[in-house]
């Protein structure tokens, strides 16, 4: 395949559809479904948010579809970019869309970058590699890029090496390494999880502009509904491996139905909470996906769960908007949950007085 | 006094790097320099050689008369170069193959480790005498011999070294932008393993040096001119030792202080650049 930034480019439209993405481990204690028939798509220009807790699949996810994954991982289903089918035999060369079409800023700035290359030179590298740049042209490209990304004083800072900058700023460099090439879909990874409260708004901002600048897609992976509110069009609930609810942000944030999403949501500290309000927790924790559970993968620590829950997993079906889906047979709002939420406030549970 | 706490070699080091930059410049400008003939015998006629340190022979004469400092110069010009070829040929083999073995692992590993595992169970003081003994004994054969016997122990070392380093989040970061194996063996992984094997390369270059002093007391160092080995086994092997003990300690101490200076240099290296790690 020749290069996608000239021919055959998407402009608008569907950049992303991901269908039925099976990801597997071949681990010592057996196969590890960490992602489980996931479908999804993504318009260009689009944002879309994956949200889950730690080990709900949304790293592997993020990284299934870029293809960034050991070679103990197996793929199932289908992945197209574009006009390009990513899965089995015929699939493009994944190393010629890294960089260029695609590119991914890391969770962790502090280990993400060459501890003894200058950071000139790490922003050099996609553009040598792909465009074919000469030292000098991707030299001064790199002080641009620098620039771009709101790095003070780029000409000194293009020949200092990482350990010279704080997390902010190496963060800054991951994604000016990222929007190198001007790739037109880019995966940012919890890019805000390491690094100080302070600098989290400014990179998501920083993100968030260069979408808009460049027409460029973007993935967002975190485990803070927060971080996603104010920087997605769409967001995608992930718990063990599968999709649990997908909407467009501001119909999720008004009408969320799934019990977890739900959970996620109350498990933010809120500012309006008078002080010393006990923050709510999850409790439990994530399913051991060598020994998935039978039913709905949340039944074990869902407060509304039900027999049916526990012996019949729901599938991801259409709400009363076609484009919010969600996987839950007693969803938020459905008689049998204001049940045992009303059972829950008198202090009863399924069990007896608690 | 002041608070900010900057990382230093220390005086030592430096001490160790002169002494090694020294011995290096006298061996390798030897024949411009205005030292003694190595091979000639100063006589003197009425008393009996070998002579005492003086102002003449500034490290005394062998028991033939032979002018001591300019035997430990011409020496080290032998047992510098076989510890230099020695671990130059081991880093570039075995570290080579040894990063290839850690960045691409599966069967290219098995197979690597495997050879390394052979010549590291293989005693190696009895493939140096088969070597010599069934070639010959001149100076390169005898550097690339020992430079054989390095390839393991570095290889190992470039190995896990990798090993270490590939499943770092830049390895993957540099895959993410397109970058292909080559790429990132030499330009990620690469000047990340050198630092290490700098250091060891040190160490190595002195274990190389005494490994020729052994090969010398076999007699199966390299055959013409002086080497450091072979001037203290004609020093310690003398009947003249105990009344005149500089033809041994001369070329024993330069020696001692070579390798210790080798080892206390390369320790430093390794020390200095861990401790960037922590500012990670």
């Amino acid at each position: 395949m020749s290069g996608l930034q000239t021919d055959g480019r998407v402009e608008q439209g569907r950049l992303l559809t991901v269908e039925n993405l099976s990801t597997t481990f071949a681990t010592e204690r057996g196969p590890v479904r960490a992602v489980d028939q996931v479908s999804l798509s993504l318009d260009r220009g689009q944002a879309l948010g994956i949200v889950g807790e730690s080990g709900s699949g949304k790293t592997v996810l993020s990284r299934s579809i870029m293809g960034l994954l050991p070679s103990t991982a197996r793929r199932e289903g289908s992945i197209r970019f574009g006009d390009h089918e990513l899965l089995g035999s015929g699939a493009v060369d994944m190393s010629k869309l890294w960089g260029r079409e695609m590119s991914m800023v890391f969770q962790n700035p502090m280990v993400s970058l060459n501890p003894v290359m200058r950071i000139g030179e790490q922003i050099a590298e996609p553009l040598r590699i792909h465009l074919g740049m000469s030292r000098r042209d991707a030299r001064a490209t790199a002080v641009r890029l620098l620039r771009d990304v709101r790095i003070p004083e780029p000409e000194r800072r293009v020949d200092q090496y990482p350990h010279e900058l704080s997390g902010g700023m190496r963060q800054r460099v991951m994604i000016a390494i990222a929007l190198a090439c001007g790739p037109t879909l880019l995966f940012a990874d919890e890019p805000t999880t390491a690094l100080d409260v302070t600098v989290q708004a400014q990179i998501l901002d920083l993100i968030a502009e260069q979408r808009e600048e460049r027409n460029m897609s973007v993935v967002l992976v975190t485990h803070d509904l927060g971080v996603v509110a104010g920087h997605t069009d769409v967001i995608a609930v992930m718990y063990g491996g599968r999709l649990v609810e997908v909407a467009p942000t501001a119909v999720l944030f008004a009408d969320m139905r799934m019990p977890y999403t739900e959970a996620l949501l109350q498990s933010i500290p809120r500012l309006d909470h008078p002080s010393h309000t006990r923050l709510t927790a999850i409790p439990g924790r994530p399913p051991d996906l060598l020994d998935p559970p039978r039913g709905c993968a949340f039944a074990p620590r869902c407060a509304f769960a039900r027999d049916r829950c526990r012996e019949e997993a729901p599938t991801l079906t259409p709400a009363d908007n076609p484009e919010h889906r969600f996987a839950c047979w007693y969803p938020v709002g459905s008689a049998e949950y204001l049940e045992t939420r009303e059972r829950i406030a008198s202090g009863l549970t399924i069990g007896g007085r608690s | 006094m002041s608070d900010t706490i900057t990382k230093r070699l220390g005086p030592l080091f430096w001490l160790a790097v002169g002494w090694l930059a020294i011995v290096s410049l006298l061996a390798l400008f030897a024949p411009w320099l205005p030292i003694k003939d190595p091979d000639s015998y100063f006589l003197v006629r009425g008393e009996r050689p070998p002579y005492s340190p003086s102002g003449t022979h500034w490290f005394g004469t062998d028991q033939d008369a032979r002018d001591m400092f300019a035997r430990i110069i011409y020496g080290a010009r032998v047992s510098l170069v076989i510890g230099f070829v020695a671990i130059a040929f081991g880093m570039v083999v075995g570290g080579t193959a040894g990063i290839v073995a850690g960045y691409l692992r599966g069967r290219t590993d098995k197979v690597v480790s495997f050879i390394f595992i052979v010549f590291l169970s293989f005693p190696s003081l009895v493939l140096a005498i088969l070597i010599t003994a069934l070639l010959d004994r001149g100076l390169v054969t005898i550097a690339l011999t020992l430079g054989v016997l390095a390839v393991a122990p570095v290889g190992r070392l470039a190995r896990a070294t990798t090993l270490a380093y590939a499943d770092r989040e830049f390895v993957t970061a540099a895959r993410a932008i397109g970058a292909g194996d080559r790429r990132i063996i030499v330009r990620e992984l690469l000047p990340n393993v050198v630092i290490p094997m700098g250091a060891l390369a040190l160490l190595g270059m002195a274990v190389a040096i005494v490994a020729e002093g052994g090969l010398a007391f076999l007699g199966l160092s390299v055959e013409k001119g002086p080497t450091w080995g072979k001037l203290i086994l004609i020093g310690a092997g003398s009947r003249e030792l105990e009344k005149s003990p500089w033809i041994a300690f001369g070329p024993i101490i330069v020696l001692f202080l070579t390798v210790l200076a080798l080892n206390y240099a390369g320790d430093r290296i390794r020390s200095y650049y861990d401790v960037r790690e922590i500012g990670l």
